[in-house]
């Protein structure tokens, strides 16, 4: 894809190997493209990415749309080296590029009655093969609360390894939320929305017992279906036969983060 | 001199053709592990791929009876060892799989995983049951158990019960059915027909009874 040039952030940054560029862009969830992971590599090709226009609106005091070069522009470009740890059990390491969401949300001036924000993936039949599948309610969308939109490590993302976002990892813009399961970080956004009440997710909406509003990395909560205490990564440097890893809380982050859930039941709250 | 027919084909080669059907999943398996090609996460793919086999050959163990009923090829029950035993491989490689690779043989964690997970209990039960048949699959366990082992055999139709339904509660909760749905209705369609020939039977036994009366 066309290079996107970045400064490294080495404070936001882990020092994890990273998984190989071939594994990010071939092993994909992304399923209006297709459930299959090897699906969105093929299929989302058919996806227009330019132009590409953002709303962001809803509790503000100056809604706008962005357009792509706008947001190019709008903070520097970092290069962040998060870990990404999928709810399914397997993880990675990427190095993405953005800045951090608060820049945008900023911009538009949230009322004090915000309390969430909501982000709204592209729904478009014509170019999105998978939105006839019955699995989620389309267009995607995804949540978090103010406070987690704001923090630092929440990242608009542009792009990855040093050139723009391939499509198939949610181009031309998406969210990444390393501390949360994978699913949180919403893909190809064409709206955000600033509200009051806690936005109804769409995996959460498919599948309330088994997905939570929340989906911090939790090594404790189990997943009905499997545990959440270890992960594999893919591409892992041991061989995939070597042991899992470790699942860590709040996948890593804790540190920076913790203090967001103080005093919260993360087993009610998961 | 022979005269040539595609029966008398398959009685002669067929059952070069099903050792071929037998081991060509698992040479694939082999080429795929030495090309490189087990996609970004082999180990998932090896449990979904020995899994998915599994329930195959246990639709064509299933169907043998049928369709050498509805053909007349009575020497098709020639085929049903192979096929059931080669299930019975693809459950045993699909269950060491989850249980060596995926698991890491962490006991801590797989005996939670038996009873707190419904889809691995229901997996797991179907996998036990298949032992019992498997290792009476010989011509001498045949003859030794008598009439005890047609009984016995029957659990296939539990099995054909358990696996599918394994594999729906996998995918249950993604509500992504579809391939499930194909077996289900495969197998479905297999003991459909079992059972309505059993009605037949029955039907006609009492009928027979009747006019003797």
């Amino acid at each position: 894809g066309n290079k996107l040039s970045s400064i490294p952030n080495p404070a936001l940054s882990v020092l994890d190997k990273k998984t190989s560029y071939e594994d990010v862009t071939s092993y994909n969830n992304f399923y209006e493209f297709g459930m299959d992971k090897s699906d969105p590599k093929q299929n989302a090709k058919s996806l227009q990415t330019t132009p590409w226009k953002i709303s962001v609106e809803g509790l503000v005091n100056k809604p706008k749309v962005f357009d792509l070069s706008d947001l190019l522009k709008l903070a520097p470009i970092e290069e962040r080296v998060y870990r990404m740890r999928c709810v399914e059990g397997w993880s990675m390491v990427i190095p993405w590029l953005g800045y951090s969401l608060a820049n945008l949300i900023k911009q538009v001036e949230p009322q004090g009655s915000a309390k969430f924000v909501e982000f709204i993936s592209l729904a478009d039949k014509k170019q999105m093969t998978g939105l006839g599948s019955e699995v989620l309610h389309w267009p995607y969308v995804e949540g978090l609360r103010l406070d987690e939109a704001m923090h630092p490590l929440t990242l608009l993302t542009l792009g990855l390894y040093g050139e723009v976002l391939p499509k198939q990892n949610g181009a031309p813009v998406r969210l990444v939320v390393p501390w949360k399961y994978g699913f949180k970080s919403a893909k190809s956004i064409v709206k955000i929305r600033l509200v009051e009440k806690q936005p109804a997710n769409s995996w959460w909406l498919a599948n309330p017992g088994e997905y939570g509003f929340y989906s911090n990395v939790n090594p404790e909560v189990d997943h009905p279906r499997w545990s959440q205490a270890t992960e594999r990564k893919i591409g892992d440097e041991k061989g995939f036969f070597g042991p899992k890893r470790k699942t860590l809380m709040f996948n890593g982050y804790t540190e920076q983060v913790g203090s967001m859930y103080a005093g919260m039941d993360l087993k009610k709250y998961y | 001199m022979q005269v040539w027919t595609l029966k008398s084909t398959i009685k002669e080669y067929g059952r070069y053709a099903i050792y071929l059907f037998c081991a060509f999943p698992f040479l694939r398996l082999l080429g795929l592990g030495f090309t490189n090609s087990l996609t970004a996460n082999p180990i998932e793919f090896i449990t979904r791929y020995t899994g998915t086999w599994a329930i195959v050959f246990l639709c064509c163990t299933l169907a043998v009876t049928p369709i050498r009923k509805l053909s007349n090829m009575n020497y098709l029950v020639l085929y049903r060892r192979p096929l059931g035993l080669t299930c019975f491989a693809y459950s045993l490689l699909h269950f060491l799989t989850w249980l060596v690779l995926d698991h890491q043989l962490e006991f801590s964690e797989i005996i939670p995983d038996f009873y707190k997970r419904t889809y691995i209990t229901v997996g797991l039960a179907a996998f036990l049951l298949l032992i019992p048949l498997a290792s009476t699959s010989t011509h001498r366990m045949q003859r030794l158990l008598g009439r005890k082992w047609q009984k016995l055999h029957q659990l296939i139709y539990l099995i054909a019960i358990l696996a599918p339904l394994h594999y729906w509660l996998h995918k249950a909760a993604k509500n992504n059915l579809f391939t499930v749905k194909i077996y289900v209705g495969i197998i479905g369609t297999l003991l459909g027909y079992r059972f309505l020939s059993w009605l037949i039977k029955k039907y006609q036994l009492s009928f027979s009874k009747m006019k003797i009366r």
